[in-house]
């Protein structure tokens, strides 16, 4: 008798507690977002959301996941999708948006896009990872480019060189870097370091349009081409002015050898540029930015957006100020001036930007306009997850001799690139 | 431990109830255990399951349950003859070998070595027990970390040598993709060896007195009583120290990402970071699976004749 009214006591309390829920349901408040933004620089950037979208009475539910390339967040993404519990939003990057968005986890805020016309001030390019068959689901926070050099100006200064205006020059420049004893070029030997530099190699040897066949397209032809060829070759030309422990090194520690003046040169993406903020260092006066020589005028970009899943109607006003805030030009700006890339809106002023931002905001404009503005294969936004390790295991294996000689890596790039297809 | 016999003569009802307390006690251990019993069956078994069907599809980044037959099965089989220029397969398979073959081996070495040292009856052995287990309660990515600051030749082990005047030294193996694979070695004997002593330490204290004193009496020198007596008898514990020291190299993941960098060249390849690197960051779930279920049978290859044999010998 006695258990049986407990068990009628709590089923009771049960079915009204889920009545109460239901009723609360009506709008959750809670912004539950996964990222990996939990370093010094970038949580204070993200924080400028955050407060913006407190003061429209919305609260912040952060799951971070340390770790630069968000590797351990991409895990930890795929668990909590595929268990039905998607977040709000997730930071995301380049072709891992687009298979959420094909496997239909992704919801929908065209409404918010059409409204703010987002069509209008986001590049043509960008586009493709934001949306999918013309309904936006994602929205880009900045745009970063990686055919960048970061260039310590006293050693500039001090062997007399100048700007670099193609390969040939920037191989000039290097080996009087080393005639006068500082290392010439800081590299971290990581595969996708070393694929980010060839990137900007590709782009600089064959120009923007052989870039965009071969690696947008995979076309057959461009990637056997001797053009192909020439550019490994030039990447071997840029082994001999790397120092010894260059194997495995990091990218913020080969950044920090230009910093300290160790070294002369890093060929990096202009992620690079929040260490030399750090430092306390300034553009123009301590150091140096140039487009990777020969890639002036093209940008070579990827981006981080916030991925927006399909979650229940209580939640999509949440999910809604989550994307107009992150849209919103103040927001775009305030972030990327410490994050150290660029407004993923082209219509934000760069007031507020130093030289190197102004020269981004500028080059992101222009490429736009004239269609050499084009994802980067190493970093995922050329090519899917598959197809862009291939081509890191072929670069890293060359740089590192494994694969021998410039016939042999176009041979196995081509197989690699079609195998992974 | 005894066990305490109930007395001859009882009542009817009592033996009764005692039948019933009696069968609930045998009950008892298995409805303890069920729970994790089921759990194991699950998480460990059925995801072993589900993984082995995983490797018959063709899952990119989600799992999927289009069927591809062998297609998985034959992209590796190439890869593993693929030598020149190598595949990453090639490389996890060829790094295992080098990799596990040291591992396994040198911790043994000096697990044995150090716990005979130490069970010399030395002073001071309160002390260095711990000395020697304490890098095993450092994490695999605290000791990779610092087995590559140690070991890089521009601000370690090199540079200090130089430093001090001896400017020939030349060690540069964490740099060098051909030679990166032995540091990863040396950090993980580094880190383990002191635990394998442990357990062969305890071995060692397990050994009857007596046998020692008879063998002393019979004029056995104490390499030979080592030898010939206290080493046979500590076989168990070659079987433990085997399984565990086994499993830790084909599961090690964090140490040679940390000591290696990131795998630069694709050199350091092992094939656990192939398999995570196919599942989870080049979205090709269904080769990851398939690298995954050929180290389960790889183990199981190893391991089962092993331990069957091992354990036959016990029960006879």
């Amino acid at each position: 008798m006695k258990l049986r009214s407990i068990l009628m006591a709590s089923v009771m309390t049960a079915g009204a507690l889920g009545l109460t829920s239901g009723a609360i349901a009506a709008e959750d408040k809670e912004i539950q977002m996964l990222h990996w933004w939990t370093s010094g620089g970038e949580a204070a950037a993200l924080n400028v959301l955050k407060q913006d979208l407190a003061k429209e009475g919305y609260a912040w539910k952060d799951v971070p996941i340390a770790g630069g390339g968000g590797e351990g967040a991409m895990t930890a993404l795929k668990a909590m999708v595929a268990a039905g519990n998607p977040p709000t939003a997730s930071q995301i990057l380049g072709y891992f948006a687009v298979d959420y968005a094909e496997a239909g986890k992704l919801g929908d805020i065209s409404s918010l896009a059409k409204k703010e016309d987002w069509a209008k001030v986001v590049p043509q390019a960008l586009q493709k990872f934001t949306t999918t068959d013309g309904k936006w689901d994602a929205v880009p926070v900045n745009i970063h480019s990686v055919n960048w050099v970061w260039i310590n100006k006293s050693v500039m200064d001090k062997i007399g060189g100048t700007e670099p205006k193609n390969f040939d020059d920037f191989v000039a420049l290097l080996g009087k870097a080393k005639a006068a004893g500082v290392i010439p070029l800081a590299l971290g030997g990581q595969p996708w370091q070393e694929a980010t530099l060839f990137d900007s190699v590709v782009a600089s040897t064959g120009g923007i349009e052989f870039y965009k066949k071969a690696f947008v397209d995979l076309d057959e032809g461009a990637l056997k081409s001797d053009t192909m060829k020439k550019s490994f070759d030039n990447l071997a030309k840029l082994r001999d002015y790397v120092d010894p422990n260059y194997a495995g090194r990091d990218w913020n520690l080969a950044t920090a050898m230009v910093i300290k003046g160790d070294a002369l040169v890093q060929v990096m993406g202009d992620w690079a540029k929040g260490e030399f903020r750090a430092a306390n260092k300034e553009a123009g006066k301590d150091f140096l930015c140039y487009r990777f020589p020969g890639t002036d005028g093209s940008v070579i970009y990827n981006t981080d957006m916030f991925a927006m899943f399909k979650v229940s109607a209580d939640r999509q006003g949440a999910q809604l100020a989550l994307a107009d805030a992150t849209m919103s030009p103040s927001f775009q700006s305030a972030f990327n001036v410490v994050k150290g890339s660029v407004p993923a809106r082209m219509d934000v002023p760069d007031t507020a930007f130093d030289m190197c931002g102004k020269k981004g905001i500028a080059d992101v404009k222009a490429a736009n306009a004239a269609g050499t503005f084009v994802g980067s294969m190493a970093q995922n936004y050329a090519q899917p997850p598959a197809v862009a390790g291939a081509y890191h295991d072929v670069v890293t294996k060359f740089f590192h001799g494994e694969i021998k000689t410039s016939d042999a890596a176009v041979a196995e790039l081509d197989k690699a690139l079609n195998n992974a297809k | 431990m005894t066990v305490s016999v109930a007395p001859t003569v009882v009542k009817t009802t009592r033996a009764r109830r005692g039948l019933a307390r009696q069968r609930l006690q045998n009950l008892l251990p298995k409805l303890v255990l069920a729970p994790s019993f089921i759990l194991v069956l699950v998480f460990v078994y059925g995801f072993n399951l589900w993984t082995f069907f995983l490797s018959f599809t063709n899952s990119k980044a989600f799992a999927s349950t289009h069927l591809v037959g062998l297609l998985n099965y034959r992209r590796l089989w190439d890869w593993t003859f693929q030598s020149d220029p190598p595949s990453n397969w090639y490389t996890a398979i060829v790094n295992m070998g080098l990799f596990g073959g040291l591992y396994v081996f040198f911790c043994l070495v000096l697990g044995l070595t150090l716990a005979i040292l130490l069970d010399q009856k030395i002073r001071g052995e309160g002390i260095l027990r711990p000395i020697y287990l304490y890098p095993l309660a450092l994490s695999f990515i605290v000791t990779g970390t610092a087995w590559k600051l140690f070991l890089d030749p521009g601000i370690g082990l090199e540079k200090a040598m130089h430093d001090w005047g001896w400017t020939s030294f030349h060690f540069d193996w964490v740099v060098n993709p051909r030679m990166m694979i032995y540091c990863v070695a040396i950090a993980g004997i580094w880190q383990t060896s002191g635990f394998v002593m442990a357990m062969f330490l305890a071995g060692l204290r397990g050994v009857d007195g007596e046998i020692i004193k008879a063998a002393q009496i019979d004029g056995a020198s104490a390499f030979q009583t080592y030898r010939r007596i206290i080493i046979p008898i500590m076989r168990p514990v070659f079987l433990s120290a085997i399984i565990i020291l086994t499993h830790m190299a084909i599961k090690s993941y964090d140490l040679v990402l940390s000591v290696t960098g990131k795998n630069p060249g694709g050199a350091a390849e092992l094939p656990s970071t192939f398999m995570y690197s196919f599942t989870f960051t080049r979205n090709q779930m269904a080769v990851g699976s398939t690298a995954a279920v050929i180290m389960l049978m790889t183990i199981a290859a190893i391991m089962v004749p092993y331990l069957y044999s091992e354990l036959r010998e016990k029960g006879r």
